[in-house]
């Protein structure tokens, strides 16, 4: 692990730690607040509280009514949005929990979001699928403390005892005289009732819950979304602002070695050329530098940029090579590797195997390429910064715009617009801290930032690129007894620390580690890789190179032994049973997503469920006509378990369609099953995208793709319109688990796997449109 | 010089050169912001609006081209943003992040207005030029579909 606790070291841990990477680390550096209310044992609720992941989180989480509602006195309830919004819901479905407890009617709430202010609202952190999963509970607590608190301030008006009062739909009713008062009516009073003590507080039963586990909640932005009102990063628009775009170093590490800014400042509309500087990696988010364009417009400061005449020098990283950096993963993958886990003995067993299987996979590098490019609109001056963005981390944001102005934290506030996408990129607040130095050089000028999709494609924190090795020992019988996977991958610390060459145990826990199957002898071993771009998370994280190849893997040794893929796949995963990490040969603790692993251990009952759920719904072991196959894959990710089954068919010109998708989601209380649907339904196509053409190659140390035309997407003709889900139903006693990520990592080694069953053709490197899938 | 230009039945006049892509006069000068820019070559639809009647991708879309055709943008769409594409787009949720889909609805708003009850076929290719990074596909597809199909 990386964890050292040396001065030097202790930003980038502290900054790493907000996505609750480093599990229990947090503690030992200070940066946990208690809750407010902490959630204890034993309280009077319907439901018992929970240990979560929440309060190893920097400032944990607040369940204060008086942080969180309002009451206007006409009665509209106003609720704070914490969390940001990129397209998963939970600005919508946490403040639905909070109206569902409190007994608010929804068609009456109105949402603020909230600015960066990790004290006063806890963790903000919009990642990690864990916005429901660890404020559902205080969410909770917040609302029904707020409902008591009416219902108190009711009984005290009208004299009766609090026992007596009930709060039903936006009003407080004393049944045995028929009095009613509307929450409008208690707006005050209610507010300066003391807030319960959470031993005190009286959770709804199921029965009574309005919104929880209905889905009849829409987006609260739909309105707005669809008429154009909704307000992204983009869409800020300040007095007498000024537009932005900057050239940046073509290779990461790259600087300006000079630059000649005449041409572009006779572009008409263009105003000022100036230099941002970078800092050498690793740089956690410091801009990469470059020249920025100042303009009276957007396309202005295009063209201008396109005038620039920069020389650049283009450092260490010059020769960063895709496929030479492949064959050098290859062979580190061919060689023992760093033992990460380690269960009976592996090498022996392969070595008196009947069969050995062997297959080497390979993950390139991919971008985020969120609909909205990274975009930030700062005012800095007379000692203040403030910022307009689409951030998922805005108090991250705006303690690095504090250590980047050289600014106290009170000086800076960092408001969070809508997010268009953000998938992990934006997390990472590189196009902020641009805005604000440019508004600070400008003296105070607001700045608006804009990356353009090539900006976008080109510089951002790509996904890091893998090569998985995989062998297998099968005896006389097809059963599978060793099972060892190697994998390589330059690891997301490269951008926080210099040179660490071996992957994280938040990676190593995202599908290597954590193979849930019932083989006796079983090793996970990691090869050391560098970095030579910046590597970010992209939603799911390292799953997404370790789950391709744990699942075509399954599927592969199937064919071996000569057997069908799901039967085969859930004797891999065998017997039901918690699956006890030390037994199992982890040689560090799991780090299980930052969660206790009390309230969320790996359950493979949960995991071979859901595998049939999807097998059944695509009507696995049907007839397949000539160039149609069905493919499965399961994983457990973001404490999630997830199957997807696809259908493929591949037509006689090598065309590839997917007819038909089932995934099958156990995420514990299904909060609100309609955004669960949406995520899954998203997933299936973010996931072809990413396995059909998903890739950012580098030569002489440049991105080779640079638009939507060169990195391609899934398009809606591509794309799988016919997506299935199946949420395993499980009342609140079932901790919620994630829900945006978690549907990505098995649609990808579905989908090889139907190719397989379609063509006999297997995909081992990605993305398959490099392949020629015609029938042989 | 300055360009006349109309834009949801209001006369603009811009001081941009003529090269200058309707997008980012709408965007920068006009100020109206529900036009979005994604990819500025044509390929991902996001800053689709109307050209009198016909959508168009107004990143590639030079405001000297323009002349007094009458622009449309999502503003415009409808007084109170219930165009039959708009309400089949609340009704089946359609939007995850929701940044792309006003590009998607004024596409969509031109398909149906010349091609009623669309084939499954005829939506997907109508609506292939537009990326939607969430993937809100199956839901963009029943939507035109449900809008074009209504009396
Ligand atoms: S911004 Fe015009 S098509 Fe992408
Ligand atoms: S809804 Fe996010 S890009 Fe379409």
């Amino acid at each position: 692990m990386v964890a050292t606790t040396t001065t030097t070291m202790r930003p980038l841990i502290e900054n790493v730690s907000r996505r609750g990477f480093l599990a229990g680390a947090s503690a030992a550096t200070g940066l946990v607040l208690a809750l407010q209310l902490v959630p204890l044992r034993g309280a009077l609720a319907a439901a018992a509280p929970y240990a979560t992941g929440a309060t190893e989180m920097p400032h944990g989480a607040v369940n204060d009514p008086h942080v969180f509602v309002s009451i206007d006195p006409d009665g509209t309830v106003t609720i704070v949005r914490h969390r940001s919004e990129m397209g998963t819901g939970a600005s919508t479905g946490l403040p639905m929990v909070l109206a569902d407890e409190m007994e608010a009617d929804w068609s009456r709430v109105r949402l603020v979001q909230a600015p960066g202010d990790e004290p006063r609202y806890g963790n903000q952190d919009t990642d990690g699928s864990r916005s429901m999963r660890h404020f559902i509970q205080p969410m909770r607590q917040c609302g029904a403390a707020m409902r008591q608190m009416l219902e108190a301030a009711a009984a005290k008006q009208w004299g009766v005892p609090a026992g007596e009062v009930e709060a039903v739909n936006h009003e407080v009713v004393h049944k045995a005289s028929g009095r009613k008062l509307g929450y409008g009516d208690l707006a005050t009073t209610a507010m300066a009732e003391p807030v319960p003590p959470l031993e005190q507080l009286r959770l709804k039963e199921a029965a009574a819950f309005r919104y929880m586990g209905k889905g009849n909640v829409p987006m609260y932005d739909l309105h707005d979304i669809t008429t154009g009102k909704a307000v992204y990063g983009q869409d800020v628009a300040l007095p007498g602002m000024r537009f932005a775009v900057v050239a940046r170093p073509p290779v990461v590490g790259g600087k300006v070695k000079s630059f000649d800014p005449a041409e572009a400042l006779k572009v008409p509309g263009v105003e000022k050329v100036l230099e941002i500087p970078g800092s050498a990696p690793p740089a956690k988010f410091a801009p990469l530098g470059g020249v920025a364009v100042v303009a009276a417009n957007t396309w202005a400061a295009i063209k201008g940029r396109e005038a620039l005449k920069i020389e650049w020098d283009d450092g260490p990283n010059a020769s960063y090579d895709s496929a030479a950096f492949k064959a050098q993963m290859l062979e580190t993958a061919r060689k023992p590797g760093k033992v990460v886990r380690n269960e009976g003995d592996a090498e022996a067993a392969l070595a008196s195997a009947a069969k050995v299987v062997t297959a080497e996979y390979y993950q390139p590098h991919i971008a985020h390429a969120p609909m909205e490019p990274p975009v930030a609109t700062a005012v800095v001056g007379g000692g203040k910064c403030e910022v307009w963005a689409p951030v998922q981390s805005p108090y991250g944001t705006r303690e690095d715009l504090a250590k980047f102005t050289g600014l106290p934290m009170e000086a800076v506030r960092v408001n969070v617009t809508l997010l268009g996408g953000g998938f992990g990129r934006k997390s990472k607040c590189d196009y902020a801290l641009e805005a604000a130095f440019l508004s600070k050089e400008l003296g105070g000028t607001p700045v608006k930032v804009t990356w353009t999709r090539e900006d976008d494609i080109q510089s951002g924190f790509f996904h890091t690129t893998s090569v998985e090795r995989l062998d297998a020992g099968l005896d006389a019988g097809g059963k599978v007894v060793a099972w060892r996977h190697r994998s390589v991958a330059p690891t997301i610390m490269s951008t926080f620390m210099p040179d660490p060459k071996l992957q994280a145990a938040f990676e190593l826990g995202m599908g290597l580690q954590d193979v849930p199957f019932a083989i006796p002898n079983l090793r996970c071993e990691n090869g050391e890789a560098q970095a030579h771009a910046r590597i970010g998370w992209f939603r799911s994280v390292s799953n997404i190179p370790h789950v391709f190849a744990m699942q075509s893997f399954a599927s592969e040794l199937a064919h071996a032994a000569g057997r069908d893929p799901k039967d085969f796949l859930l004797e891999l995963i065998g017997p039901a049973r918690k699956i006890d990490t030390k037994a199992a040969g982890f040689v560090d603790e799991y780090w299980n997503y930052g969660d206790p692993y009390e309230t969320y251990p790996i359950d493979t009952g949960r995991l071979a469920h859901v595998v049939g759920l999807a097998a059944e719904g695509i009507g696995w072991g049907r007839e397949m006509p000539k160039g149609r196959g069905l493919g499965i894959a399961v994983h457990r990710s973001f404490l999630a378990y997830i199957a997807t089954a696809v259908e493929v068919e591949i037509g006689a010109d090598g065309r590839l369609s997917v007819p038909r998708v089932d995934t099958a989601v156990d995420c514990g209380f299904p909060v609100n099953p309609e955004r669960i649907r949406s995520q899954m339904e998203g997933a299936a196509v973010m996931g072809m995208s990413l396995a059909m053409f998903g890739e950012v190659s580098f030569k002489n140390g440049r991105a080779e793709q640079a638009n939507y035309d060169t990195y391609e997407v899934a398009r809606i003709d591509g794309s799988p319109l016919e997506v299935h889900t199946h949420i395993v139903p499980h009342g609140y006693d079932v901790p919620a688990g994630g829900v945006g990520e978690p549907g990505l990592p098995p649609f990808a080694p579905a989908l090889c796997n139907a190719i397989f069953a379609a063509t006999g053709k297997r995909v081992r490197d990605l993305p398959i449109s490099k392949h020629d899938l015609r029938a042989a | 010089m300055a360009i006349a230009l109309k834009v949801n039945g209001a006369r603009h006049s811009v001081d941009v050169p003529p090269d200058t892509p309707l997008l980012w006069v709408i965007r920068d000068v006009v100020g109206l912001h529900g036009t979005k820019y994604g990819c500025g070559i044509a390929v991902c639809g996001a800053c689709t609006v109307h050209v009198d009647g016909q959508a168009v991708r107004s990143c590639v879309t030079a405001v000297g081209d323009v002349g007094d055709a009458e622009v449309v943008t999502i503003e415009g769409l409808h007084p109170t943003g219930d165009h039959p594409v708009q309400r089949a787009w609340r009704d089946a949720n359609v939007p995850q992040c929701g940044f792309c889909q006003t590009g998607q609805i004024m596409q969509a708003a031109a398909f149906v207005a010349t091609t009623r009850n669309p084939t499954d076929q005829q939506v997907s290719e109508a609506m292939s030029g537009n990326i939607c990074r969430c993937g809100c596909y199956q839901r963009i597809h029943a939507a035109v579909k449900a809008a074009g199909t209504g009396a």
